[in-house]
């Protein structure tokens, strides 16, 4: 009996000292003790970014009991050992792995109790933040006492759960009301946007702020942890001194708003105004921002305990909801597609040169010359010319209003752009992307002219939108190094680059062009070649849909809601007028010649007459809409219903409810990415739901056309293009792919 | 005795000093050449030997005190005519006058012209100025080297002056437009909604700032993140302070500080004294809060040059030239670099790029050197830059290079003081840091000396002067 106690306090002693030798050795979390202060370094050596995950957590409830159960610490400095990242977030699969609401609430609820006891930690903690400090890791910073973070671009502070279509599920919708005050605290956890380091110090989220440092005896990241522990530790001997105060004393704006906060009515308009908010933006299609305000609520109506439970369960819903899986699918196709598939390319595209000054042309010069990559800029005019070098100036110059650059770096990024109207500089080009006028004898002019002056290595990619690339590769002396680039309007906003091979394209030719559009910092898929790749294709149908529904008397504006409500972003109509009538008449016409009567519907004569009065959309002021610079509200262009009434077409009352209309003009989108899928102009269903998504604006909330799918059911899907069907024929006939998922509901596009 | 012994030093380097003393005391005469050197002279065939006749400056003042009334050409003027009478020069034989600043007065913006003409030299003399921040007299030095180099000059007066007690401050952009369209306006009208135009906020004025125009970093938050890297602690910094005062101290109670000459200030009395040097105690420095970066910086008033009005002049010439017009040159000016890197995170490692080059170009090695008068912006700053000599990652990584040049020894470092004792006027630092060394080497002995600064826009210089025969 005695031996066994004696062992026990033996191995008790030595757990202490021998930590590492005696158990199998922690690998995420541990810890240093410099005098009176504990640092506690984390570093998941199986990642590039740490995350809450089992092992990670476990060892850290494994360290904290030591920390507090060490008589000689009197404060504790939480730290990450990695460069860029001190908690990134929860670890989703983690959340994933559950397969009911119960478990996903009793992480949540684990989750609370650790930052409980850190929250009432006896020890001041400092949170000492260099990187990424998102979601769950901002819960547990949050959960400090005080928080130190780096000026690192790669600093950065938020709750993003919401778009992932949950809710800071750690105690982030209980404390942050409380820092922050209601309005700050909604704007945070509502928009889940991060917030840079100078901005949380403004806010208060951070107590103080560490310089970045450069070149010294070490590495420039590695000195600056270093340092960011030294000025941490410091600050944790201040606070367990209290030489530094803990609360600050609150600001004369700080106090009113305080007071006008204590009126329970006051927080009720409140609540009311960012509800009214938020079902105006999402429709009501994401349940997340509403079940965050209902959480925010019971916390400060009902008390702590109310609201972290609400927390919690409302946690484990929102994980089990459609929603919440497409937009965690979304993300994880993100990752995907933000990978270079095909290696590396043999040699780095440094210089490039863009032919075409216009809208797409500088915007695709505008996002290379910010990643360092030497552009040159070619139009045949000096007027188109200097039109777009003052876009790319435009482009950058807001952004040094937005203070996400300096004056300086916009300088010296426009260092990068040459401006020219002939072919001088070409013989250095690595690569040439071609803006021009969509219309292949003016492609093919290009071409030609390009390849007499470009070197042998030199890849010509051809931004089009609809234009087979293997047409335009045909009067090319070596095809292998052509290759499609279709960007989207406008290049430095929308984050899709769709990439376009025929069959003779190399691969290193792939490889290149994807290696080019991710340091552009592109989402990138890349399709097979055929009339309208995948996007073009895909939207094409809808939109001849969305046209005869004009026919059948629909208002622009009720279609446009109709389409919003379903989840699209942009209403057909108006993503008509956004992307060109012009465009949009010549892509039906020229893909109409293609398919068939498969992508007719809306007569392409009323678009042509459209045209013909000038009727181009946004670019020329009127399309379906009347625009005035200047004026946010847009009126419905009354000439248009005038053109429309003598293409009038009389509505089958049996397929033409609201709801009808939306899956007439769905499932042909989905039907045709489907489609596209069986041909292989798709790799596979992850790029085809990205490219929706990102390129085309289809329902984040549905995750795309092939998620749609597996979760509206194929069955389902196929029985309501039966009924339009028998309306309109093959143009809603289900390709074959959709029919097989429909017999056989155990197969999924998603695993 | 003193010169020969240390002749023999380097000849017998395996003895230990006392031995080297003794041996040095019997054997002066039979081994009187430098062979310990690198190099017995850097004399080089076919090129010109450029040499510094002699240096001044007038004393070195914290800014707003005695100098406040006056303006930059003023002490520019002092200097010069200092000059000349320390020389005895003839005005009319100087072939050119070259002279730097920093901070430009608007009114004087070529200060070179005006002060000369102010101090007497003859208006046929041609004066131009230049600007290269904290560098610019050892810019204007170099430039006089070339003027003679080149066979275009025989004797040209180089020098630099700066005054913070009055600095321009501007309309903001808003006012200065507006100001210049009422210029312009015909009517009374126009003038009158001009006018109207007028917002309080267009009155704020411009104040300029001892920050970098690109990165938009104030110096002393720059030289903070740089001690930093480094891990220079704050006690290091004090205690470099702390050294800087103390010699400069002692030097200037030794009368050691010759090059400054008497100034009188009109309507005060005559100065002849640098008035920034303030030896504490460490104690006292502990106590200052950060400057820059709160509350955990370590760069504070005490361990950073402060704002200084100054003027200094050196008078260069051909060796043949000075020869002939019957001077005894003070030292050769030989070879010298300038250097530029990241002005961002490397702002003020001048030094330490440019050490090892102007080494390498006079094939030298840092053990040649007798006497180093670096410039101290920061204690921080300075002590960054002997970590970043000693550390051969450094000069491996950033660098380029093999190995790292190594750290001046601190016993022949700035031991007369530096800049965060003497004061630094931006421009004017140069030709003083020219000078110490030229004057160090008389009085100590040696052979060769290294000046080595940075600069605003991380830019950097360093120059071999080689003492001239006694």
């Amino acid at each position: 009996m005695a031996g066994v106690r004696a062992l026990g306090s033996l191995s008790r002693l030595t757990t202490r000292r021998y930590n590492l030798t005696m158990f199998p050795a922690r690998t995420h979390v541990n810890y240093e003790i410099k005098g009176d202060v504990a640092v506690i370094r984390m570093n998941d050596p199986s990642a590039r970014v740490n995350t809450l995950s089992v092992q990670m957590q476990r060892e850290m409830t494994e360290v904290m009991d030591e920390v507090w159960g060490n008589s000689a610490v009197q404060s504790v400095v939480l730290i990450s050992s990695k460069p860029g990242s001190f908690i990134a977030g929860a670890d989703l699969n983690m959340i994933q792995a559950c397969t009911t609401a119960e478990e996903v609430t009793l992480l949540s609820q684990e989750g609370q109790k650790m930052f409980e006891k850190i929250e009432k930690s006896p020890k001041p903690i400092v949170a000492a933040i260099n990187g990424s400090c998102l979601g769950g890791g901002f819960e547990f910073a949050i959960a400090c006492q005080y928080r130190i973070a780096t000026k690192s671009k790669k600093t950065v502070l938020g709750c993003p759960e919401v778009m992932l279509g949950l809710l800071p599920g750690a105690g982030g919708t209980q404390r942050l009301p409380k820092m922050l005050g209601l309005p700050s605290a909604f704007d945070v956890v509502l928009t889940g946007r991060s917030i840079r380091p100078d901005k949380a110090k403004k806010m208060g989220l951070v107590h103080q702020l560490v310089d970045t440092l450069g070149p010294g005896l070490k590495s420039p990241e590695e000195r600056t942890i270093e340092y960011l522990e030294e000025v941490a530790v410091e600050a944790a001997r201040g606070l367990a001194k209290k030489q530094i105060p803990l609360t600050k004393e609150k600001g004369l704006m700080q106090k009113i708003q305080d007071y006008v906060m204590s009126y329970p009515f006051v927080r009720q308009q409140i609540y009311n105004t960012v509800q009214k908010k938020v079902m105006k933006q999402t429709k009501g299609l994401y349940p997340a921002p509403l079940k965050i305000i209902e959480c925010v609520k019971a916390g400060l109506e009902q008390g702590p305990t109310a609201g972290y439970l609400a927390e919690s369960q409302n946690f484990g819903k929102l994980a089990m909801t459609p929603e919440s899986k497409a937009l965690i699918g979304l993300y994880h196709g993100q990752v995907t597609c933000k990978k270079n598939r095909f290696g590396t390319p043999e040699k780095e595209v440094k210089a490039l040169a863009v032919l075409g000054a216009g809208l797409m042309g500088a915007g695709i010069a505008q996002v290379s010359v910010d990643k360092g990559i030497h552009t040159i800029l070619k139009d045949t005019t000096l007027e188109g010319l200097s039109r777009g070098e003052q876009q790319v100036y435009k482009g950058l110059n807001d952004k040094t209003k937005k203070k996400s650059i300096t004056t300086f770096e916009r300088d010296s990024f426009l260092s990068n752009l040459t401006g020219q109207l002939d072919y001088n500089g070409f013989n250095k080009a690595d690569m040439v992307i071609e803006a021009v006028f969509e219309d292949l004898s003016i492609k093919h002019k290009v071409l030609k002219e390009v390849e007499a002056v470009i070197p042998p290595h030199c890849i010509f990619a051809t931004n089009t939108s609809a234009l087979p690339i293997k047409d335009i590769a045909a009067v090319s002396k070596r095809p292998e190094k052509v290759i499609g680039m279709h960007y989207f309007s406008p290049v430095d906003k929308m984050q899709l680059l769709e990439i376009i091979t025929t069959d003779k394209t190399s691969k290193d030719t792939t490889a290149s062009a994807v290696a080019v559009g991710l340091k552009q910092g592109k989402v990138i898929i890349v399709v097979g070649d055929g009339p309208g790749f995948y996007t073009t294709r895909c939207l094409a149908p809808m939109l001849a849909e969305a046209v005869r529904v004009l026919q059948e008397g629909v208002d622009p504006k009720k279609l446009d809601s109709l389409t919003t409500g379903f989840g699209f972003p942009v209403g057909a109509a108006t993503l008509a007028d956004e992307v060109g009538i012009d465009v949009a008449a010549h892509v039906a016409e020229d893909l109409g010649k293609a398919f068939g009567s498969r992508f007719g519907g809306g007569n392409i004569e009323f678009l042509k007459s459209m045209v013909d009065k000038g009727f181009k959309g946004r670019k020329s002021g009127k399309g379906c809409y009347i625009y005035q610079p200047g004026l946010k509200r847009r009126d419905v262009n009354t000439e248009a219903l005038e053109i429309l009434e003598s293409y009038k077409l009389t509505p089958n009352a049996a397929i033409s409810s609201d709801s009808d209309i939306q899956y007439r003009l769905v499932s042909r989108f989905v039907n045709e990415a489907v489609l596209c899928l069986q041909e292989g102009i798709l790799a596979n269903p992850v790029e085809g739901d990205i490219g929706a998504v990102f390129g085309l604006g289809f329902p984040p909330c549905l995750g795309g056309p092939f998620r749609f799918v597996d979760s509206f059911g194929a069955d389902k899907l196929v029985e309501k293009m039966r009924k339009f069907e028998e309306v309109f024929g093959n143009q809603f006939t289900p390709c074959q792919l959709l029919l097989d998922h429909a017999k056989d509901p155990s197969k999924k596009f998603h695993k | 005795m003193i010169r020969a012994s240390k002749k023999e030093k380097c000849t017998f380097h395996f003895h230990n000093t006392t031995v080297n003393i003794f041996v040095g005391l019997f054997l002066s005469v039979v081994f009187s050449n430098h062979t310990a050197k690198s190099k017995k002279t850097l004399a080089k065939p076919g090129v010109k030997n450029i040499v510094l006749v002699d240096g001044v400056r007038t004393p070195f003042l914290q800014s707003g005190t005695i100098y406040a009334d006056l303006m930059p050409h003023d002490l520019a003027r002092a200097a010069l005519q200092g000059l000349l009478n320390r020389t005895g020069l003839p005005k009319d034989a100087v072939d050119y006058i070259v002279y730097g600043t920093v901070i430009q007065e608007v009114k004087t913006s070529n200060v070179a012209r005006e002060a000369a003409l102010g101090a007497g030299f003859s208006d046929k003399t041609p004066a131009h100025t230049v600007t290269m921040a904290c560098i610019s007299s050892n810019q204007a030095m170099t430039t006089a080297v070339g003027l003679i180099a080149a066979g275009q000059c025989d004797a040209v007066v180089a020098g630099g002056v700066e005054f913070m007690s009055d600095v321009p401050i501007r309309h903001s952009r808003r006012m200065r437009k507006t100001m210049l369209s009422l210029n312009k306006a015909k009517t009374l009208g126009a003038r009158l909604s001009l006018l109207g135009s007028i917002r309080l906020a267009h009155l704020a004025p411009e104040l300029p700032a001892v920050a970098e125009f690109s990165t938009a970093e104030t110096m002393g938050h720059s030289a903070d993140r740089l001690a930093a890297a480094f891990g220079v602690s704050r006690l290091e910094q004090d205690e470099f302070a702390l050294r800087s005062h103390t010699l400069a101290k002692k030097a200037q109670d030794s009368g050691l500080l010759s090059d400054v000459i008497s100034f009188k200030v009109p309507g005060k009395d005559i100065v002849s004294k640098d008035n920034g040097i303030r030896p504490s105690t460490m104690e006292q420095m502990a106590k200052l809060k950060p400057a820059f970066i709160k509350p955990h910086g370590t760069v504070t008033a005490a361990n950073s040059s402060f704002l200084t009005d100054g003027a200094s002049a050196v008078l260069i010439m051909s060796e043949e030239k000075a020869l002939a017009m019957g001077y005894k040159p003070k030292a050769y000016l030989r070879d010298f670099v300038y250097v530029s890197q990241d002005p961002k995170d490397q702002l003020l490692l001048g030094p330490t790029y440019a050490t090892p080059k102007v080494l390498e170009k006079s094939g030298l090695t840092l053990n040649d050197i007798d006497v180093f008068e670096f410039h101290e912006a920061f204690a921080g700053q300075i002590m960054a830059n002997l970590k970043a000599m000693e550390s051969d990652w450094f000069a491996q990584t950033y660098m380029g290079r093999k190995t790292k040049v190594g750290a001046p020894p601190m016993e022949k470092f700035n031991s007369w003081g530096g800049s965060l004792s003497l004061g630094h006027p931006f421009a004017a630092t140069g030709c003083r840091l020219v000078t110490t060394v030229a004057h160090r080497l008389q009085k100590e002995g040696g052979q060769y000396g290294l000046v080595a600064a940075c600069a605003a826009g991380g830019q950097g210089h360093a120059m071999v002067i080689e003492a001239y025969p006694q």
